[in-house]
């Protein structure tokens, strides 16, 4: 088994209120079989047998599907492999005496907490004003009770993959969060359940959106190539469409909820 | 606090209006253009042409009202989401890698810039003469060929022209496509064909107005 030795630069920073710095530090016997994360683990282990305050990083699953494990990692979110969490990078993406830059996702919208974990509870928010379906309870319906066509089911699927990790603001020049809106919209605009709401959610989507203080779109679509789940960037189309047609048939203004 | 929105307050709204001004304006330059190749038909032609244009009395101001109004919303727009985007990372990054975005794309603000202070030079130029340079002598509009054979002749003037339409270029290099994704107009099927006839259209623009001051300034047109 190879082993490699890295410099970390990493970005520490003990809340909102502290302007943070990076601290450069040694990381010694990486195993190339292990993941970025275990490679961070390793170095805590060092740092607190020294008595130095463990990098704090999020992270849940470890499999690539709960979307918390994000950090920049040498100007990428995610790093180097296409279509991969920081979790699931493999440590053989790098070489021995290779310096890595790591840094937490930067937006106004994704205050920094420490280090590297910062509050994407603006994404929640944007969930939470219109990311839903309306489901009568009881019984379960029987099933293919409602007919959807494959190729519908299909791109409601595309759209439905996305983790929410906030790769997409991460690598936008803008901070722009269209592509997670996009998806999180999409995927219930598409599909038959998600009609009743289509334009209430729409709309209440884009402006909390709006609220939480992202950039602006201006199709770079770095997004597209940081996404982890490799989310199409034809998703903001249909939310900029979707937004224009909403707007049309609304009778009601469209109000932006506290934050 | 809760506050209402209208669809120009939201960023997707803001963009749409550029998107949609823009077109207008890719319009105009497109048409403005064709009008001016026409130097190449030799004096009577172009000088007709531009006496024609001015026959259209209430049309011609209709048309100017119509592009300095998209000129005015493009610029304001911009200069909010600008901005706005700039705010949206108070902090930036120490490295920062972009795999997918063009130059283009990345200086819009920039280029926008350039072609408001160039549109500015060029009114002054030839619309509104008096600010005109070096052994130029502005005549009337009906003499607009011996305006542009003048104009072009000193070699600055013609540089600052032929740099400020590769700017339109690289403006519309991006904008000329991005505006189909930002309507909503983007299909798999069919972007592919759409981005290379609008940045075919770009191209286009760029080469032909370098045409004119470069053939004049080599003695193409006399
Ligand atoms: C005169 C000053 C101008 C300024 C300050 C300006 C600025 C900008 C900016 C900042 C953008 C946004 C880029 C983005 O969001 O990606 C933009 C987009 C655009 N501009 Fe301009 N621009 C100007 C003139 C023009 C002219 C003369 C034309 C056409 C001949 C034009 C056509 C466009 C188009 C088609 C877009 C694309 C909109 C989209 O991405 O959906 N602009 N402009
Ligand atoms: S820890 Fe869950 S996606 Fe990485």
């Amino acid at each position: 088994m190879s082993t490699i030795n890295l410099v970390l630069h990493v970005w520490r920073q003990t809340g909102s209120d502290d302007k943070g710095s990076f601290e450069t530090y040694q990381a010694k016997d990486v195993s190339e079989h292990s993941s970025f994360l275990e490679m961070l683990d390793q170095v805590n282990e060092t740092l607190v047998a020294d008595g130095t305050m463990p990098i704090a990083f999020d992270h849940d699953c470890r499999e690539g599907i709960c979307g918390s494990c994000g950090m920049v990692i040498n100007g990428t979110p995610h790093g180097p492999q296409k279509a991969t969490t920081t979790c699931q990078l493999h440590m053989r993406q790098f070489k021995d005496g290779d310096e890595v830059w790591i840094e937490p996702w930067r937006a106004n919208a994704f205050p920094v907490v420490r280090d590297l974990v910062v509050d994407r509870g603006s994404f929640d928010r944007i969930i939470g004003a219109g990311g839903f379906v309306t489901a009568r309870t009881g019984s379960a319906q029987d099933a293919n009770a409602l007919p959807i066509a494959k190729g519908i089911a299909d791109q409601a699927m595309d759209a439905a993959a996305c983790i929410g990790c906030g790769a997409c603001v991460a690598a936008c020049p803008n901070a722009s969060a269209m592509l997670f809106t996009a998806a999180k919209a999409g995927h219930l605009n598409l599909l038959p359940q998600g009609q009743p709401e289509k334009e209430s959610r729409t709309r209440n989507m884009v402006a909390q959106m709006e609220a939480e203080g992202f950039g602006h779109c201006t199709n770079h679509y770095e997004c597209m190539d940081a996404c982890p789940k490799g989310i199409d960037v034809e998703f903001i189309a249909k939310l900029n469409r979707d937004f224009v047609a909403a707007t049309v048939t609304a009778r009601a203004p469209l109000n932006t909820r506290a934050k | 606090m809760n506050q209402a929105l209208t669809f120009i307050d939201t960023t997707i709204g803001k963009k749409i209006v550029m998107a949609l001004t823009g077109v207008v304006m890719f319009g105009f330059v497109l048409g403005h253009m064709a009008g001016n190749l026409q130097v190449f038909l030799g004096p009577d032609a172009y000088n007709a042409y531009a006496v024609g244009i001015h026959k259209l009395g209430p049309l011609l101001w209709l048309a100017r009202g119509v592009l300095l109004l998209s000129l005015a919303m493009h610029i304001a727009t911009a200069m909010q989401l600008v901005a706005q985007s700039a705010a949206a990372r108070p902090v930036a990054y120490k490295v920062k890698k972009n795999n997918k975005t063009t130059f283009a794309a990345l200086t819009m603000k920039y280029s926008g810039m350039w072609l408001l202070g160039v549109l500015l030079y060029h009114l002054a130029h030839f619309t509104f003469p008096g600010i005109a340079m070096g052994d130029y002598q502005h005549q009337h509009f009906s003499a607009v060929y011996t305006n542009v054979i003048n104009g072009f002749s000193v070699p600055w003037v013609t540089a600052l022209y032929i740099i400020s339409m590769c700017f339109l270029g690289m403006h519309l290099f991006h904008g000329s496509y991005s505006l189909f994704q930002t309507v909503g107009l983007n299909n798999p099927l069919r972007n592919g064909t759409v981005k290379f006839i609008a940045q075919s259209f770009a191209l286009l623009v760029t080469i032909g107005n370098i045409l004119i001051p470069l053939s004049v300034l080599l003695g193409l047109v006399k």
